[in-house]
């Protein structure tokens, strides 16, 4: 299925197209919800809201602006910052973690299931402290390049670099 | 442009990650859309980010897809009403434009054939008038017959002559004025009946001893003529008139069984 189309008929409010995308991404985006809110009753709150409004909001998608995933990935990211600075989660402000993605995939035990997950978690214990903190700023927190420079007080360019080599390795175990 | 050199920027990372502004992001697209290699490059990130994030995941969501889509059809269900209450509303005003604009189309129909209407309604008028002209000039034609005929009566010098019913026709009659000095007859035939088809009356002057009858012609608009007088040119010494029935164009001497009247010329008026 062409994905490209595939978002094209989700824009035109198929459900069945929904269905689909939801099947390709909400892995995803419960991981970067959950690495978020840190709790996994909220993050399934959260989820939901976030697909609910996606399938409400789909006009307001065009590809011009970006990917159909980080479109989305945008709005989980925002929905749970939107949770956790919310007035309630304040009062439970002790339980919030400051761990990133290391830490939420290092604590799940499913991951042993598959093969990508067996080499995500291996090629995460081997990250550099750099790459495990650019990539959790930059994919699962939703920092621009120049917040994530300020934020971990490297050169713009240097951010883009070395999130690059970052990446290059984890593309080299999924895509294998 | 260096592709490689684009590529290895790290800028395609960020197209993914959402960290680049708007504009970049809208350079970036237009040059996926023109190098596919890019473009193959961010499918490869994406699918990378994809695992990634998922793998953060403890992976039991699927059933959640259940609950969010009942939470549409329930967003849907809740909106349902204010749609149909904002579309009764648009029906409203759809159908009262319709309504404006049917209303509109009758009306002016309704001008149109007004307009028609008074136009030939100006026509017939126009031709009532021109008929009544018609009248008017018809009327003045008459008059001025008329006064000439009264002229002509008062004359000393025309001399009048009745021509008595003969034979089967002695219930008809008819009057000759006979204006010597014009050479001229005016005959009223206001006497006579209307002629049967294809027959004519001609009109004869006569001389007694011998008796010769002289034709001054046949009146071919009797039926036409309305009162029946008739100006007929005669320089014959004439001593008597008499009016015959004959076939359509006349006959060279009177068919006497037909003659209907006749009349002579007081020599001593």
């Amino acid at each position: 299925m062409d994905l490209e189309k595939l978002v094209e008929q989700f824009k035109a409010k198929d459900i069945q197209a929904f269905e689909k995308l939801y099947e390709m991404y909400h892995h995803s985006i419960h991981g970067v919800i959950v690495n978020i809110v840190k709790k996994h009753d909220v993050a399934e709150e959260v989820m939901q809201d976030v697909f609910v409004k996606i399938w409400q909001k789909s006009d307001s998608y065009s590809k011009q602006k970006g990917r159909f995933f980080t479109w989305i990935l945008n709005i989980a990211r925002n929905a749970a910052i939107d949770t956790v600075r919310s007035k309630g989660y304040k009062t439970e402000k002790q339980n919030l973690s400051t761990d990133s993605f290391v830490d939420t995939i290092a604590g799940h035990d499913r991951l042993e299931h598959t093969t990508d997950a067996i080499g995500i978690k291996k090629f995460v214990e081997q990250l550099t402290e750099t790459c495990k903190a650019i990539i959790d700023l930059l994919y699962f927190k939703g920092f621009t390049q120049s917040e994530a420079s300020e934020t971990l007080e490297i050169p713009i360019g240097t951010v883009k670099t070395r999130n690059r080599s970052c990446i290059k390795s984890l593309r080299a175990i999924v895509l294998r | 442009m260096d592709k490689n050199h684009y590529i290895s920027s790290g800028i395609l990372e960020l197209y993914v990650a959402g960290a680049l502004s708007e504009k970049e992001n809208a350079e970036v697209y237009a040059l996926l859309q023109k190098y596919p290699e890019l473009l193959q490059e961010v499918l490869e990130i994406e699918g990378a980010v994809v695992a990634l994030t998922a793998a953060t995941s403890h992976g039991k969501t699927q059933h959640l897809l259940k609950s969010i889509k009942t939470k549409i059809n329930n967003a849907e269900h809740t909106i349902t009403p204010t749609i149909t209450l904002q579309k009764q509303n648009y029906n409203w005003a759809t159908y009262s434009g319709w309504a404006a604009a049917l209303v509109l189309g009758v009306g002016l129909t309704w001008m149109v054939l007004q307009n028609k209407n008074l136009q030939s309604r100006i026509e017939i008028s126009n031709t009532q008038q021109s008929l009544l002209e018609i009248q008017i000039e018809n009327a003045k034609l008459n008059l001025n017959e008329a006064n000439s005929l009264i002229s002509i009566l008062r004359d000393d010098a025309i001399t009048k002559i009745d021509l008595g019913g003969q034979g089967h026709f002695t219930a008809t009659y008819a009057k000759v004025y006979w204006d010597k000095d014009q050479q001229r007859i005016f005959l009223d035939a206001e006497g006579l009946p209307e002629p049967p088809k294809g027959k004519v009356y001609q009109v004869w002057s006569l001389t007694l001893a011998p008796l010769a009858p002289t034709s001054l012609g046949t009146i071919t608009n009797f039926s036409d003529d309305t009162n029946k007088i008739f100006e007929i040119s005669n320089p014959n010494k004439s001593e008597a008139f008499g009016i015959t029935l004959e076939p359509l164009g006349g006959s060279k001497t009177p068919t006497m069984d037909q003659l209907y009247v006749l009349g002579t010329v007081n020599s001593t008026s």
